[in-house]
């Protein structure tokens, strides 16, 4: 099991991927914005997409969860 | 004289603007954001308005919210700074409208220069030299793909309402033209509300050299010198210079007379920076915009005239004279200003946290333009600006060491921030040099 976090407090921009789905290390799940700058956030490994914890529009806060891989 | 006037921005832009009207006796209104409330700017106006939540689209960019708090406080004019609703031509309208007075160029003039495409085709026609590059929308990706080869690649692929370097990519060959467009579309239509796309022509080894430029009330456009903004990350400028040290005096003359041209070509009013690109192999330079506001980098031609353009802009816009000769501007010296952010050094990633440490440099021709201080939060919001570090020497040699100095003696705590990319950019003996082109940081950060 691989757990995603967020790097820095940002805005939630975009949710890419879907609960359920199968991923691929390097697959963007997320796409955060923060100061105007437009953060992909990567499966970092392979397996089913079994959790999204962040919905568009959501503020995150340094490692707060993103998403879990299994 | 004007009497007030409401600055519709936030940070370091909005207390300079207020610092300089104070000066001069007008009154001053801030407006700011949930997120802001705590910053030196609010405290520093005469009276602030909260204006809505955090994100831009419900406070700073809601031109209804923030020409109410105009007439709520009874301002007498706007000044946009720059950013947010600056470049709005239908904000401009609507202040005018409301029968106050708007601190900027006409909404004529932000609207045919807010245009990309529109810009370069009337520069094109006043004789200004553009690069070769699309003279009307491109619609689709295969019209992208056909226009490219009449261009040339490399080819940069533009949002032509955009600006600030976002969405802005290059692209070596079809397949990068390909993959990049509609990337750049969406991030137009998302950024700039149009998906109009340009292509242009890519210069290899460029220099960016733009002119201030200055639109007086009899109809005289006068160019107060340039500003060499070729240390970019993302195509966003981070460290500025004046004069460039990469040009000579006859290309000097020869870029300050276009961009008078330019100005005129649009019968601007007001403070405007004509922007160039210098292509280093050849000498040659031609238009990438027109900025119809103040430019974040405005304090580098301040510090070698000794001209305060904001307060120019409060007597232009009052219907006044300046308050030189313009056959007097004798710059002197040499100016930097370094931009400081709230992000790493390495990788340039936002970090957004709150300050528990603000001590800045002071000293012999230093100038620190700052949006925050001790205890505030910077917040993901907003651009990651905390201040502009500037230093002003009698040459290049000695305002380097100025800023040398003056980085070193920045102290900031609480969140990453990008000073040690400038102690790093301060010693590189390309950037010492002078003889550096828009790739510079992209070498001292490599992959």
């Amino acid at each position: 099991m691989s757990e995603v976090r967020a790097e820095m407090v940002a805005n939630v921009w975009k949710v890419v991927a879907a609960e359920g789905e199968a991923v691929t290390d390097g697959d963007t799940l997320v796409i955060l914005e923060s100061m105007k700058m437009e953060i992909p956030v990567l499966a970092e490994d392979s397996g089913t997409l079994t959790r999204l914890a962040v919905a568009e529009g959501d503020v995150v806060q340094e490692g707060d969860l993103i998403a879990v891989i299994e | 004289m004007l009497e007030s006037v409401l600055v519709a921005n936030r940070g370091e832009i909005a207390r300079r603007i207020i610092a300089t009207a104070h000066r001069l006796g007008l009154r001053a209104v801030a407006v700011y954001s949930e997120a802001d409330a705590d910053l030196p700017f609010v405290r520093e106006a005469d009276v602030a308005v909260p204006i809505g939540p955090a994100q831009p689209a419900r406070s700073y960019l809601n031109g209804a919210a923030v020409l109410a708090a105009a007439v709520q406080t009874g301002a007498q004019s706007v000044h946009p700074g720059y950013g947010f609703l600056a470049e709005s031509h239908a904000f401009a309208a609507s202040v005018i409208e409301a029968g106050l007075t708007w601190v900027g160029p006409s909404p004529d003039s932000i609207e045919q220069m807010g245009d990309k495409i529109n810009a370069r085709n009337l520069m094109e026609q006043a004789g200004v030299p553009v690069a070769a590059g699309t003279k009307q929308p491109v619609a689709d990706e295969a019209a992208a793909l056909a226009a490219a080869e009449l261009i040339g690649y490399p080819v940069m692929i533009k949002a032509s309402a955009g600006g600030g370097g976002i969405g802005m990519s290059a692209a070596a060959d079809p397949a990068q033209l390909a993959a990049g467009f509609e990337t750049a579309r969406s991030r137009a239509e998302r950024f700039f509300g149009s998906p109009a796309i340009l292509l242009e022509r890519c210069i290899h080894r460029a220099r960016h050299v733009e002119v201030q430029i200055l639109g007086l009330n009899d109809g005289r456009v006068l160019a107060l010198g340039e500003r060499d903004c070729s240390v970019q990350r993302r195509h966003q400028k981070v460290a500025e210079e004046a004069p460039s040290p990469g040009i000579g005096p006859e290309l000097r003359a020869s870029m300050l007379a276009t961009a008078v041209r330019a100005g005129q070509a649009v019968s601007y009013r007001g403070a405007g920076t004509v922007e160039f690109l210098v292509d280093v192999s050849t000498g040659d330079f031609v238009f990438l915009e027109m900025n119809a506001r103040l430019q974040v980098e405005h304090p580098v031609t301040e510090l070698v005239t000794g001209i305060d353009l904001v307060e120019q802009q409060f007597l232009i816009a009052a219907g006044l004279d300046i308050s030189f000769a313009p056959d007097q501007v004798a710059p002197s010296g040499h100016a930097l200003e370094l931009r400081v952010y709230a992000e790493d050094s390495k990788r340039f990633l936002p970090s957004p946290g709150t300050i528990t440490e603000w001590a800045e440099p002071s000293g012999p021709g230093v100038r620190v333009d700052a949006g925050y201080a001790a205890g505030n939060t910077v917040t993901p919001f907003y651009d990651p600006l905390l201040a502009k570090l500037c230093v002003h020497g009698a040459d290049r040699a000695q305002a380097l060491q100025r800023a040398r100095a003056a980085v070193a003696s920045f102290g900031i705590g609480g969140l990453r921030t990008n000073l040690g990319f400038h102690a790093e950019l301060l010693e590189s003996p390309e950037f010492g040099s002078g003889g550096y082109d828009t790739s510079l940081v992209t070498r001292l950060r490599p992959g």
